[in-house]
């Protein structure tokens, strides 16, 4: 029977088949750990006497409450209060307790948990990856089967090495055409989130398909494939392709010689059989899309940068209109703009944080704006420095921090004041993610270095000599 | 923990559609490396002002809300973030139900394994509801009925398995232990 993609993955792992009564058993290849949704979880585990079944397939990284701000003179890091570093000193305990490879701070692989993991190579075609973060679906852009799980299961995962899931249904997303210049894959994700609406794809696992999406980098994909929690879904998928195994060799974790040769023989058939039938499907086309921006409090309200904002009599919306102060707004292009955030694990990589380069480069960020460049892992931020990409973020007037989540989740001290409107790259605009009291919009780091030059919302494109930008433009 | 059979108990609403996991407990929370006591963070943000007073326009701070076990939510409940510390944060300030017209996954997953029990209902119940919350409600998950101060029933569907680990208050943790062998078999085919 013809397969999909997501159909193949799950029968490679199943340990004991789903039945009324129960669900599967599946078998996880990779368990990503941070120092936020873990500690309960060995805490289980050794209440219970229990052992980790599989450290060798744990990766744990410390990301969520470690601080942006470089190390003291004598080497020590500030944390934001003893609280966020006695959950990051437990974590390493924990690591080295169970023998679990730990890159915290100070290890050249530490980073975004969803960054270090592609990086390494750890992340791979045809594996089921799970941690305990929603954004796990970021590795679905290798073809891997990955998605958040809560404490509950960390704890389930470290005893058995298994899981008890339900099958998801599938979803095919095909995006044909191509994405025009000046618009990117955040972009893209944005447009998919707004039609699909919020939970669109609860219950379903996404397969993005489609010329424009082949057409993707590995970090464009996963910029896409990170934000399919936002739609409801489970996962994303991506079938691994040549830019996969481009991406992929000779990396830390993947397999060398001969084994690599194997490897790839085995990805290659990993893809959704052509006549294989979807539970939902979507198509959509790349070239009508424009750089978008939220304008609400959840991910599914954002518009495109030249169009006006929507008005919905729909009390959600009212609401979302009224705690973003913007009752009276016509287009976000009116929007003064305080702070501007280029980071998280949806874009705080090489290209993203090249792309944000090219608008800085020999321009100044508005006064009173605050810029944050805050890269994913200590790689990222040393190929940047290796580029001088720093230089420019410094030379505009932007700060450069250490490698962490920073203020995509403010945990770690960076975060929006009350009534504070940010540009950010990050993933959730919900209310106060940023900062209680703040104001969110998500962009691509191309919208949000034009944010942090202009001082307001502007239309990228203006400052990447895209032909068209100047007469759509406000 | 403790088995959830039938209980009844005082509901209470916050109608807002896709409150998320960030509106639950918002992460600053989150530092903590113990999951009890979270429930002082239950909604922190609404439910407390800029000086940490009680906000008297929140639900929650109004007499109404004194006591209520069942809270009847908007549409897509528990989106956002994987934090069981949401459902954490609601067993501990003492909810025992939530009522919606749907769940974000992650959360309805964590919420069953904290005792805490999503009911699904329809819009038009979730509209009648809506019309009686602060009285009490009862919950029968051995029949799956939810019966509300009228006397009306609604059936609610739940996966047979979360129900049972529920009515036995089981975890999970011991049925997935039970598969040594299956596990063992898996890993020696894998290798
Ligand atoms: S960067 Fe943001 S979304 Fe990504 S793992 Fe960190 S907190 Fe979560």
């Amino acid at each position: 029977m013809a397969k999909t993609l997501l159909d193949k993955i799950w029968d490679q792992h199943l340990v004991a088949p789903e039945g009324p009564d129960r669900p599967a058993l599946l078998y996880i290849d990779l368990h990503l750990i941070h120092e936020v949704t873990s500690p309960q979880a060995f805490r289980l585990l050794k209440s219970r006497g229990l052992n980790v079944r599989r450290p060798d397939l744990c990766l744990a990284t410390a990301d969520h409450s470690v601080p942006s701000s470089q190390a003291e003179a004598d080497g020590r890091r500030t944390y934001v209060d003893s609280v966020a570093e006695e959950q990051v000193r437990l974590l390493g305990q924990h690591c080295a307790e169970f023998n679990i490879p730990y890159h915290g701070l100070g290890s050249e692989h530490q980073g975004i948990v969803h960054v270090i993991g592609p990086e390494l190579g750890a992340t791979q075609p045809g594996k089921t990856i799970v941690c305990g973060d929603s954004h796990t679906s970021t590795h679905g852009a290798f073809g891997a089967l990955a998605f958040g799980i809560g404490t509950s299961e960390v704890g389930h995962v470290l005893a058995s090495q298994c899981l008890l899931q339900r099958k998801p249904k599938s979803f095919a997303i095909t995006v044909n055409g191509k994405l025009q210049a000046g618009v990117s894959a955040k972009d893209l994700i944005l447009a998919i989130i707004q039609k699909l609406g919020m939970h669109g794809g609860t219950g379903y696992v996404f397969e993005y398909r489609g010329s424009a999406i082949e057409a993707l980098s590995m970090e464009e994909r996963m910029t896409v494939c990170n934000m399919s929690i936002e739609a409801g879904a489970r996962a994303g998928l991506i079938a691994p392709d040549e830019t996969t195994f481009q991406y992929l060799h000779g990396r830390k974790m993947v397999p060398q010689g001969a084994d690599w040769d194997r490897a790839v023989e085995k990805w290659r058939q990993l893809f959704s059989d052509s006549d294989a039938v979807f539970d939902r499907e979507l198509v959509l086309n790349a070239d009508e899309i424009e750089p978008m921006l939220t304008y609400g409090t959840n991910p599914g309200m954002s518009v495109g940068v030249t169009h006006n904002l929507p008005k919905y009599p729909d009390p959600n919306h009212q609401k979302a209109m009224a705690y973003m102060g913007f009752e009276k707004t016509r287009a976000l292009t009116e929007e003064k703009v305080d702070v501007v955030f280029i980071g998280s694990c949806t874009n705080s990589r090489i290209s993203d944080l090249r792309a944000a380069a090219q608008i800085f480069r020999n321009r100044t960020v508005a006064k009173g704006v605050r810029a944050l460049v805050v890269p994913g892992s200590v790689a990222v931020k040393k190929q940047a420095e290796s580029e001088g990409l720093d230089q420019v973020f410094l030379a505009a007037g932007a700060e450069w921090r250490e490698p962490c989540c920073s203020m995509c989740i403010a945990m770690n001290g960076d975060q929006l004041q009350p009534g504070e409107l940010a540009v950010s790259t990050s993933n959730r605009n919900f209310e106060g993610r940023q900062g209680k009291g703040g104001r969110t919009l998500l962009a691509s780091p191309q919208a949000a270095a034009a944010a942090a030059i202009n001082g307001r919302v502007t239309d990228p494109r203006l400052f990447l000599e895209v032909g068209h930008a100047a007469a759509t433009s406000v | 923990m403790q088995p959830l059979r039938q209980f009844k108990a005082k509901s209470v609403s916050i109608p807002a559609a896709n409150i998320d996991t960030d509106q639950i407990i918002p992460a600053r929370f989150l530092k903590v490396t113990i999951k009890e006591g979270l429930g002082q963070h239950l909604f922190s943000d609404w439910r407390y002002t800029s000086d940490g007073q009680p906000n008297p326009n929140f639900v929650l701070n109004q007499a109404l809300a004194e006591g209520a076990q069942i809270l009847l939510a908007g549409d897509n409940f528990g989106c956002g973030s994987s934090r069981e510390h949401a459902p954490w944060a609601l067993v501990d300030y003492g909810f025992r139900a939530i009522v919606s017209t749907s769940f974000a996954d992650i959360f309805r997953n964590n919420a069953t394994k904290n005792g805490l029990l999503p009911i699904v209902v329809s819009a038009e119940v979730h509209q009648d509801l809506s019309q009686q919350v602060g009285a009490e409600w009862s919950v029968d998950l051995e029949s799956c009925v939810l019966r509300d101060a009228n006397g009306n029933e609604t059936p609610f569907a739940i996966d047979p398995f979360s129900r049972t680990c529920l009515l036995r208050g089981q975890d999970e943790l011991d049925f997935i232990l039970s598969h040594q062998t299956e596990i063992k078999n898996f890993e020696r085919k894998a290798s």
